[in-house]
Formats: structure tokens, C-alpha cells, sequence
């Protein structure tokens, strides 16, 4: 494969917009779950939930830091890379965009100060209203985004200029919700609880196992456990749904996705396959007739669709596609496992007690993440070879740029990137596995410190080497 | 016509823009001093008067960005790519000055802390010169054929536009030298008098060399303030005179205003000195908009040919003057929440 600008610009995309995607993922649900404890603890009055929202918001502001920083890389890539895409698209792309900024963004970044910083200059109540001010921020960025990703992939209320050949907006009402977004959103929403869910599990199954099982862990690890099994169940119809949406606009991306090779009326589940010499390019494993179930409502003779129907020219690349799509539901399988393994310790009491299940849960937090990725990689691969499906190709979309300046900032994403996430992550992991002292500091320093003073998301003193160690 | 849509979007940018400018840049140029603090406490005291509001205040960078996709898309079309490299940059810088905020807090072991430190203010740096250079390869042209960006990767790269990077670096310091005026007390604030003395004297020089600079690098400036190489035309200079002389007229009140000492008799309050630095940056940039509109991909293409369609304008215009003003409030709101000098006692003790 010859490394042109066009590949290599892809490439780009798909590595910041893979890296961004972790941090907002992670986001939306964790400000969701502080937004839960800190209501929690304004109702009940329970301590346990104070620090729990004073322990995971530490995190929080730097997941979120990461965010904004790979998300301000985001809005110029469109201009940098994509320009084409970025003309022609912009007077029906832009104005979503430009509402995500307007509604959510500002909201986000605004009162996040208040959240970090404002614990002792505001009353209790308006900072409680500061984190929902977050929480919801987030859910509306991820409504605009979502509906400017989903329009790409079900294009609707539009019309081309017939002059310049741009697109312009018929009916905004149908161009913002269009076919996919609703089941596309309810996805990536859930996708973001359960990610968040299963790292908040993991981090207090790896506190349980190095024996610091405080009232907050033992809380964290429920709350997770709880919230996984209760939506997986949920997040496994949405999915569904969202695969019906797009057998019904994107036949092509579903051929591939199923690795259907002829096109039939019943249809089996191709469980795993691999590259050999047939015409179709692969064998595998395949539970038969089972299209009838899982695609229901089909008239009488209506076909299913293989990759044979589609010239080579209209379908997406089969085998990134057809694999990304099975780590997802495997990944999501294996969250939906955690939750009621966890839920069934929970019931019989064995849940604070170190086991199988705290070792296995602590890897397990990586597969929201896993499932986010990979999930993506399915709808965005699966809609080539096309930035708006069935109307304008990828290869016209790119900017007049030379494969020497996107080698370079290819290069320099991925370094920088490389950087801060392995810091990053460091930093996250070591205030997640520090557990929580089990003897508050005394209301003094309390109020002296995080995150109430204007030095805020700055950490308390437990984050030497030393002060670690004597924790443990 | 009933409304120029393009026109109104021109404005709302170029405020979104401004208040960029004026809110990121101070953040930048306290990033910047953080380079010569003399002991950590005094650098986290530095970075505490930042801390609660940078986030928001990067986020106006966003509506350069996304605010020109939305509403001139076919100018955000030619300008991304013909910057490409000083974007790149200007985002590689961003990311590392945002994440020290945090990271530098965070880290355990001397030579990591020492890295975000330097992370922290090298970012804020090239953050700033980049976007200076790039503010100065917009005033010197774009070079268009057929509506798409023409020229060379180095485009950008010019006696020219170093000028402006150096200038833009040198007003951002001269912003963060009054916000820590305005925020802090003691040693700290004495040396930010200093520190703003020293900036605005970079400032005048180079407000006056960009601004000369500026009339011989396209005829048509020259020619819209009434500068030719013989003469000058009053008819044409007198109507747009007083931009520059508001301008250099703050830059002599801000400089007396720094001169005195903290509480000395007939002393300014701590919060002019950052009001007039903010002026001076106001009359330059309302002295760029006459030099350059109406283009938008300057000398090519004007606002109108670049806008989007109506009923996109329309839709955002619904949008922003609906949520732009109780944008303002709200920050207005966490600004205040925050209003008053950063105590040395709410320091960070890390060791």
C-alpha cells in the first residue's frame, strides 16, 4: 500500500479521534456518577458518598483535561485534513457543530471551574448544581456530536447546490434527527455509563485485593456491579436496535459486519471466520437460520443482502470490520458477565470479600474502553468508502496537503499523544488504586484543601511515594 | 437584502475571537512568567489565579476553529490547510500546557515535575507564537487558485509573521503581567508591575513596527489608511486616525498605572491596569478588521463569497443569540465567584 496523503490522513483521524473518544467516554458517565453521589449525599446525608465524589472528582478533572485537549484538536482536523469535506458539508455539518460549541462546551468548561474549585465559595446546593451543569453538558455535546456523526452515516434533509455542489440543509429538523441518531445515541450514551462503570469496579475490586475494603470501596464496587447488570441487558437491544437502522440504510456495512458472502433469503451468525482461497475470502463458524430471528419483519421473499451484492467500489474493508465487531459484543459480554457475577456476590454477601471476581474484575476495566474503540472503529470503517453515505467518497474529501505534512503531524499526534496518555494514565490509576483513608482528615484540612480552595483539583498530600506506601 | 447574515457572523466571530484573545491570552502569558518564578510556591501561586477558569477560557479557541467551519466554511477550507503546520503546533503546545495543569501537580519524582513545569510554560509559549504567526500569515495573503488553498507547506514562514509571533507573545505577557497584578499581593505583585512595565514597552515597539509593516505588505492597506510611498491622504487617514491614537494613549496610562507602587496614594485599582492592556489590544485588532475587510481569506476571498448557506447562518444566529449572552453570564458569574487576590496560604505544599 502506497502511504499517500489520503491514507495517511485517515490514519490520522482515526488515531485522535480513537484517542479523543476514551476521555469523553469516561467523561459522560463519571459525571453522571458524581453528579449520583453528590445527590446522594445532599439527600441521605451519608458521609460515605461525600467522599466517594471527593475521591473519583480528582480524576475526573484530569480525564476531563485530557478531553478538552484532544477534543480542541478534533474541530481542527476538519479544516487541516478534510477540507473538501469541510466545504462542502459545512453549511449542514457547521451549524451542529457550532450548536455543541454554543449549548454544551461553554456549559462544560464553565462551571467544571465551579466544581473543581468552588467547594467552599459556593453553598452546597449550588455546587451540586454546578456538577449537574457537567453532567448535563456532557449529554448534550454527545447529542450534537452523535447527530453530525449519524448524519454522515444517514444522510437526510438535504439537498446538493446544483451550481457549487455543496450540500445544503431542507429540513433541519430532519437532517439533526435523522434515521440513526436515536439508536446511535442511546449507544453511546449507555456505552459511557457502562465504561466508566466497569473502571469504577475495577478500582475498587484492586482496593478490595490489597485488603483496603473501606465503607466507599465497598459502595463503588456495588454501585458498579449493580449499574452494569442492569444496563448491558439494555446496552445489547440498543445495539440491536442500532444494527436494524443500519440494515435498513447501510445493507453494505451489515454484509460486512455479519460476514454474510451471497446474498440469501435466511441468514446465519458467522460467529468467527478466517482468509481462505473461496471466492467470498473466508470459512468460518456459522450458526445457521438465524436471520430470522434477529432481523424479524421481513416481507415474504425480501433478501438478506451478502457481500456479493455490492461491487467492491460500494463496500467497506471487510475484515477490520467484521473483527471489530466481535471484540465489541465479546467485550460487552464480558461486562454484562461482571455485573451479575458481582450482583449475585452482592446478594449473597460475599461481595466485599476478596476472590475470583476482584481478579478478574480489575482487567475487566479496560473493556468499556475496548468496546468504545472497537465499536467505533465498526460504524466508521463500515461507513467507507464514504464521509456521507451513498454521497460523497472519502477520496473526495481531502485537503490539497502534501503526505509530508501529514506524515509529520501524524508523526506528532502520536508522540505527544503517546506522552501524555501514559502520564495521564499513571496519575488516574495511581489516586483510583490508592483507596480511601478510612480516617477523614479532620475538618481543618479538609477545608483547607481539595477541591476547595482556589488551588482546587491540585491533590492532597497523599501523593508522595512515601505517604502511599504508609497508606498501604 | 434585509440582514447581511454574512456580515453579522463576520462580528460574531471576530468578538468570539476577541474574547479569546483577551481571556486565553492572559492565561498564556502567566503560563509564560511561570518560566522565571523563583520558587514553586510563588510558580503555584502563579498558576492558582488561572486554574479555576483556563478550561473556559480555551474554549473561545473553539469558536475560531468551529465557529469558521460552521459559518465561512469554504474559508475554514483554505486557511486550515494553508496553516497547517503552525496548527499542528499550536495544538501539540495546548495539549501539553493543558495537561500540566494537572500533571504537574501530580507528579512524584523531581525530573517528571521539572518536565511539566516546562510543559506548562514552553507550551504557553509556542502556543502563543504560533497563533502570532498565524495572525501574520493571514495579514500578509493566502495564496488561492480555484478556491483552494494554493501555496507552499512554508507559506507561513516569513520575516513577516515572526514579527507578529514575537508581538503576539510579547501582548499576551503584557496581559498576564496585569491579571497577576490584579490577583495577587506582596512580592509577587510588585515584581508583576515589573514584569508589565517591561511587556509594554515590547508592546509599543512592536505595535508600531507590525503596524508599518503591515502598510507595504499589501497595497490595499496602504491604500485603505491613505499611505502611499509619497504621500499620505488626510481624507482618507483622519476618519480611522483615532484607532491608533486611542491605542497609543492607553499605552501611556498603562504605563503610568504600573509605574506606581501597590496602595500608594492616587494609585489605580489592582483591575485597570488589565481593563487598559485590554484596550490596547482592542484597537489594534479593530485597526486589523478596517485593514482587512472585507476579506476573510485576506486579498482572496470576502466574507460573502466564504459564508455558508442562509438558512445555516440563520439556524446558528438563532442559536448564539440565544445562548452567547447567557454564555457571558455565566462566565461573568464564575469570574466573580472567583474575584479577589490568590492567598500565599492557598498554596499548593508539595513538599
Amino acid at each position: 500500500m502506497e502511504f499517500d496523503a489520503l491514507i495517511l490522513s485517515r490514519l490520522q483521524f482515526a488515531f485522535v479521534v480513537a484517542f479523543h473518544i476514551l476521555f469523553p467516554a469516561f467523561t459522560i458517565g463519571l459525571a453522571a456518577f458524581l453528579a449520583v453521589c453528590e445527590g446522594l449525599w445532599l439527600r441521605t446525608g451519608r458521609e460515605v458518598f461525600k467522599r466517594l465524589y471527593l475521591h473519583w472528582v480528582k480524576i475526573f478533572a484530569l480525564a476531563f483535561a485530557m478531553g478538552v485537549v484532544s477534543g480542541v484538536v478534533m474541530s481542527y482536523q476538519f479544516g487541516t485534513n478534510w477540507s473538501l469535506f469541510s466545504e462542502i458539508t459545512g453549511s449542514v455539518m457547521g451549524p451542529m457543530l457550532a450548536y455543541e460549541v454554543l449549548t454544551a462546551f461553554f456549559l462544560e468548561a464553565t462551571f467544571l471551574g465551579v466544581m473543581l474549585f468552588g467547594w467552599q465559595k459556593v453553598g452546597r446546593k449550588l455546587h451540586f448544581a454546578a456538577t449537574c451543569a457537567v453532567a448535563i453538558g456532557t449529554t448534550i455535546s454527545a447529542f450534537w456530536i452523535l447527530a453530525a456523526n449519524s448524519w454522515m452515516q444517514t444522510p437526510a434533509g438535504f439537498a446538493i447546490d446544483a451550481e457549487t455542489g455543496n450540500f445544503y440543509a431542507t429540513s433541519w429538523i430532519e437532517a439533526i434527527f435523522n434515521p440513526s441518531l436515536p439508536s446511535r445515541l442511546a449507544h453511546m450514551l449507555l456505552a459511557a455509563y457502562t465504561t466508566t462503570a466497569a473502571v469504577i469496579l475495577a478500582a475498587g475490586a484492586w482496593q478490595t485485593l490489597k485488603g483496603r475494603t473501606t465503607e466507599p470501596t465497598k459502595w463503588q464496587i456495588r454501585m458498579a456491579s449493580g449499574t452494569l447488570a442492569i444496563l448491558l441487558p439494555i446496552q445489547i437491544m440498543v445495539g440491536h436496535w442500532s444494527g436494524e437502522v443500519a440494515h435498513k440504510y447501510q445493507p453494505a456495512k451489515i454484509a460486512v459486519v455479519e460476514g454474510w458472502c451471497e446474498t440469501k433469503e435466511v441468514q446465519g451468525t458467522v460467529l468467527i471466520a478466517w482468509p481462505d482461497d473461496s471466492e467470498c475470502g473466508h470459512a468460518g463458524i456459522t450458526v445457521p437460520g438465524t436471520s430470522s430471528f434477529l432481523f424479524p419483519g421481513l416481507e415474504e421473499g425480501e433478501m438478506l443482502h451478502g457481500m456479493d451484492h455490492f461491487p467492491e467500489s460500494e463496500r467497506p474493508p471487510l475484515w477490520l470490520v467484521f473483527y471489530a465487531f466481535r471484540i465489541m459484543v465479546g467485550a460487552g459480554l464480558g461486562m454484562l458477565a461482571m455485573g451479575i457475577w458481582g450482583t449475585f456476590l452482592w446478594w449473597r454477601k460475599k461481595l466485599d470479600t476478596p476472590g475470583l471476581f476482584h481478579i478478574a474484575a480489575v482487567p475487566a476495566g479496560a473493556l468499556g474502553f475496548i468496546a468504545v474503540v472497537t465499536g467505533w472503529i465498526t460504524a466508521e470503517v463500515g461507513r467507507q468508502p464514504y464521509t456521507v453515505y451513498g454521497h460523497l467518497r472519502t477520496v473526495d474529501s481531502l485537503s490539497p496537503v502534501s503526505a509530508g505534512q501529514v506524515a509529520t503531524s501524524l508523526l506528532v499526534f502520536m508522540v505527544v499523544y503517546a506522552i501524555i496518555f501514559t502520564a495521564g494514565v499513571v496519575y488516574m490509576a495511581r489516586i483510583a488504586t490508592r483507596g480511601f483513608d478510612d480516617s477523614p482528615t479532620d475538618p481543618a484540612g479538609r477545608e483547607r484543601r481539595p477541591p476547595g480552595s482556589p488551588m482546587g483539583a491540585v491533590d492532597d498530600k497523599a501523593e508522595t511515594p512515601d505517604d502511599i506506601v504508609a497508606a498501604e | 437584502m434585509a440582514i447581511d447574515l454574512p456580515f453579522i457572523w463576520a462580528l460574531i466571530l471576530a468578538i468570539g475571537v476577541m474574547m479569546y484573545v483577551l481571556l486565553d491570552g492572559f492565561d498564556l502569558g502567566v503560563g509564560m512568567f511561570t518560566a522565571i518564578a523563583q520558587s514553586e510556591e510563588e510558580r503555584n501561586m502563579m498558576t492558582a489565579t488561572v486554574e479555576p477558569v483556563w478550561d473556559g477560557n480555551e474554549t473561545w479557541l473553539i469558536i475560531g476553529g468551529g465557529g469558521l467551519f460552521a459559518a465561512f466554511p469554504t474559508a475554514y477550507a483554505i486557511i486550515m490547510p494553508a496553516f497547517y503546520l503552525p496548527v499542528l503546533i499550536m495544538l501539540a503546545a495546548l495539549i501539553f500546557r493543558g495537561v500540566a495543569f494537572e500533571f504537574r501537580h501530580k507528579a512524584v519524582r523531581r525530573p517528571t515535575h521539572i518536565f511539566w513545569n516546562g510543559a506548562f510554560y514552553g507550551g504557553s509559549f509556542t502556543a502563543a507564537f504560533s497563533q502570532g504567526i498565524m495572525l501574520g500569515g493571514m495579514v500578509q495573503g493566502i495564496h488561492v487558485e480555484g478556491g483552494a488553498f494554493a501555496g507552499g507547506a512554508f507559506d507561513w514562514l516569513t520575516p513577516f509573521t515572526l514579527l507578529t509571533g514575537i508581538s503576539v507573545v510579547i501582548g499576551y505577557m503584557l496581559l498576564g503581567a496585569c491579571w497577576l497584578v490584579l490577583k495577587t499581593e506582596g512580592e509577587l505583585h510588585d515584581k508583576a508591575r515589573k514584569w508589565g512595565r517591561m511587556a509594554l514597552a515590547g508592546v509599543a515597539i512592536c505595535f508600531l513596527a507590525v503596524s508599518f509593516a503591515t502598510l507595504s505588505v499589501d497595497a490595499s492597506i496602504g491604500d485603505r489608511w491613505g499611505f502611499s510611498m509619497s504621500h499620505i491622504e488626510p481624507a482618507r487617514f483622519l476618519p480611522l486616525a483615532p484607532v491608533p491614537l486611542v491605542g497609543m494613549a492607553l499605552v501611556a496610562w498603562l504605563w503610568r498605572d504600573l509605574s506606581m507602587k501597590q496602595g500608594a496614594v492616587g494609585t489605580a485599582p489592582d483591575w485597570r491596569p488589565y481593563l487598559l492592556a485590554a484596550g490596547i489590544f482592542a484597537s489594534g485588532y479593530v485597526g486589523l478588521g478596517v485593514s482587512l475587510y472585507p476579506f476573510i481569506v485576506p486579498y482572496e476571498i470576502s466574507i460573502h463569497e466564504a459564508a455558508a448557506r442562509d438558512n445555516a447562518l440563520v439556524l446558528m444566529l438563532v442559536g448564539a443569540v440565544i445562548m452567547l449572552p447567557i454564555i457571558l453570564a455565566y462566565t461573568a458569574y464564575v469570574y466573580s465567584l472567583f474575584w479577589g487576590k490568590v492567598k500565599p496560604g492557598d498554596g499548593y505544599h508539595a513538599h
